[in-house]
């Protein structure tokens, strides 16, 4: 039988998404891809894969899944927690990867303080590409694993049927952007549908992520905007990734990966890309404020990150020697049961 | 004529042309698109055309809106010399009251008959906007002004796909199941998009369409022969 992963449980809402699907956005289908695309690359990176490959995303509660391969590596990044509650019984903390046997049964359990996080595996899954992308757009059945979030009983595809041999990986720190970081927006395109005050309003307003919030968008809680005499209907035009459309209602909605290519609704601002990720991980009640920047120091802004990153991903290291948790010494030796914590 | 430059944060930059939805505008979106697809510009991640503006998503590790800006410059005035190609289809609908939900309420609010609604409907060439919404969807103009009606105010949770619809001056498809606002008044068989197909979506933007009457039983037919595969609905080639 070939190599997959079996879903025992399937947690909230857990999807294939890779960095997105391009190219296809003129014919009406989103990019969707991961909220948080700088833990997908990570996940990715401490697997041994190219950075841009498949993964599990995990929305607030994970999936448990049982390995029907020899064996398959893993990696969660940048939150949560992987249990292996079985006779080895161990936890494998995040931004670390480890190496689960056939049969072996692993949960991602809740996630404390992240709405995300991503389970990549080493090699991929076994699935074919949709328009470009492994990407899931759940309300179009499109991409992914037959186009929707797991369900009991799938049988996800592996393309490795057993975990190479080489030493585990661990980020020596998670990356950067806390839950209070200030979110730094692009006034525009559509900011002259608004009063002077309420512009101002919303770059000194706290809001709040509301319950309402999906792949597709997070409606916010706080101060109502008030449109000027432009109104609240445009002709439509398109949209992008993190930005900030107020219906007639004046609540802002913030629009994230699964968002329709085009709307009617004026766009007060747009979350600039560096900050993107860290919205994608806020979980409903943290607080949302907004600074303005302009497009070109938006640009620098995210090409610093970029460098911050690769400097982050360089500082990758082997799993310290005590720290790393051998497989075969685990089965073969002569630890005695007992919680196994990677992390002290 | 001048054009607007609009930021929509670092990774897409607005190119608007006005602010009516305009066959002229839409033909200028058009050209500026097919401009720079035909020129490749690194760090171009894809272009989105929409009524009156043409969005360029782009990489900012690549490239820049200033960048972007001067580029559009150029070619700004040298985008009329692309030669654009369309396709005119013939779409097959059935306007029977089983799929036409909204006709009799069409009917009284434009104070026509059902048929003069149908004929007027189907007597119009239309011109493929943009697609976006969905996968797939069409947005069609210019409908005969005595069918422009506002939106539903209360949308329908449940618009069956295939659903022909008209609102504003706008008439469009719904090529699979989804909320929606507009008017129902007739149905295809034919499928708008499919994942699998090389070009997904039937229609591209700055294609023509013409609708055309068929029976329940016609509908049938042509609904066998979809699911059935290889039928595509009548159509010939167009240069603009």
């Amino acid at each position: 039988m070939s190599a997959a992963l079996e879903v025992i449980a399937p947690g909230l809402h857990t999807s294939v998404q890779d960095l997105g699907r391009f190219g296809s956005q003129r014919m009406g289908v989103p990019v969707s891809g991961a909220l948080d695309t700088v833990s997908l690359r990570l996940a990715n990176l401490l697997v041994g894969n190219p950075p841009g490959a498949g993964a599990l995303e995990i929305l607030h509660h994970g999936p448990t899944l049982n390995v029907r391969a020899e064996s398959v590596r893993i990696a969660l990044a940048s939150g949560g927690e992987v249990e292996v509650p079985g006779d080895y019984r161990r936890s494998i903390p995040a931004c670390r990867s480890a190496r689960i046997r056939r049969g072996e049964i692993f949960q991602v359990g809740a996630l404390s303080r992240a709405a995300c996080c991503y389970l990549a595996v080493e090699g991929g899954f076994a699935i074919a590409p949709c328009l470009g992308s492994l990407s899931t757009y759940a309300r179009g059945s499109l991409g992914g694993f037959e186009g929707r979030a797991l369900r009991e009983g799938d049988l996800v595809p592996l393309a490795l049927s057993e975990a190479g041999a080489r030493a585990e990986l661990e980020l020596p720190r998670p990356p950067t952007g806390g839950r209070d970081q200030t979110i730094r927006v692009v006034l525009g395109p559509q900011h002259d549908h608004f009063t002077r005050r309420s512009v101002a309003a919303f770059l000194a307003a706290d809001y709040t992520v509301s319950a309402s919030a999906d792949r597709m968008g997070i409606r916010l809680d706080g101060p109502s905007l008030r449109h000027n005499h432009k109104g609240y209907d445009i002709i439509s035009d398109a949209v992008a990734t993190g930005a900030i459309q107020v219906p007639g209602t004046g609540q802002p909605i913030i629009l994230l990966a699964d968002h329709q290519t085009t709307g009617g609704y004026p766009k007060i601002a747009t979350i600039i890309s560096a900050d993107l990720p860290i919205v994608g991980r806020r979980v409903p009640g943290d607080p949302i404020r907004f600074t303005a920047v302009n497009q070109q120091q938006a640009e620098q802004i995210r090409r610093a990150q970029e460098a911050e990153l690769q400097e982050l991903i360089r500082a990758v290291r082997p799993v310290p020697a005590g720290k790393d948790l051998d497989l075969d010494s685990l089965y073969h030796g002569n630890l005695i049961s007992g919680v196994v914590s990677g992390d002290d | 004529m001048s054009v607007r430059f609009l930021p929509s944060g670092d990774t897409a930059l607005v190119v608007e042309f006005g602010d009516r939805v305009d066959r002229e505008l839409n033909a200028r979106v058009l050209r500026l698109d097919a401009a720079l697809r035909e020129h490749a510009i690194s760090g171009v991640v894809e272009t989105v055309p929409t009524f009156r503006s043409l969005c360029i998503h782009y990489d900012p590790l690549q490239t820049g809106a200033a960048e972007l800006i001067g580029a559009v410059q150029s070619l700004l005035g040298q985008e009329s010399r692309v030669r654009r190609e369309a396709t005119l289809w013939r779409v097959p609908v059935c306007y029977e009251n089983q799929y036409a939900p909204d006709m009799a309420y069409v009917a009284e609010r434009t104070g026509l008959s059902a048929d003069r609604v149908i004929a007027l409907h189907c007597g119009t060439r239309y011109h493929v906007y943009m697609i976006g919404f969905l996968p797939g969807f069409p947005y069609l103009g210019d409908l005969p002004a005595e069918l422009e009606l506002a939106r539903r105010t209360d949308p329908r949770l449940k618009v069956p796909g295939g659903s022909v619809a008209i609102a504003t001056s706008l008439t469009g498809i719904y090529p699979v199941e989804s909320p929606g606002g507009w008017h129902l008044i007739g149905a295809t068989p034919i499928r708008l998009f499919d994942a699998k197909q090389k070009t997904p979506s039937l229609f591209a933007p700055g294609d023509q369409v013409i609708f055309c009457p068929i029976s329940r039983d016609d509908f049938n037919r042509v609904r066998s022969a979809v699911t059935a595969g290889g039928y595509r609905p009548q159509h010939g080639k167009l240069v603009l």
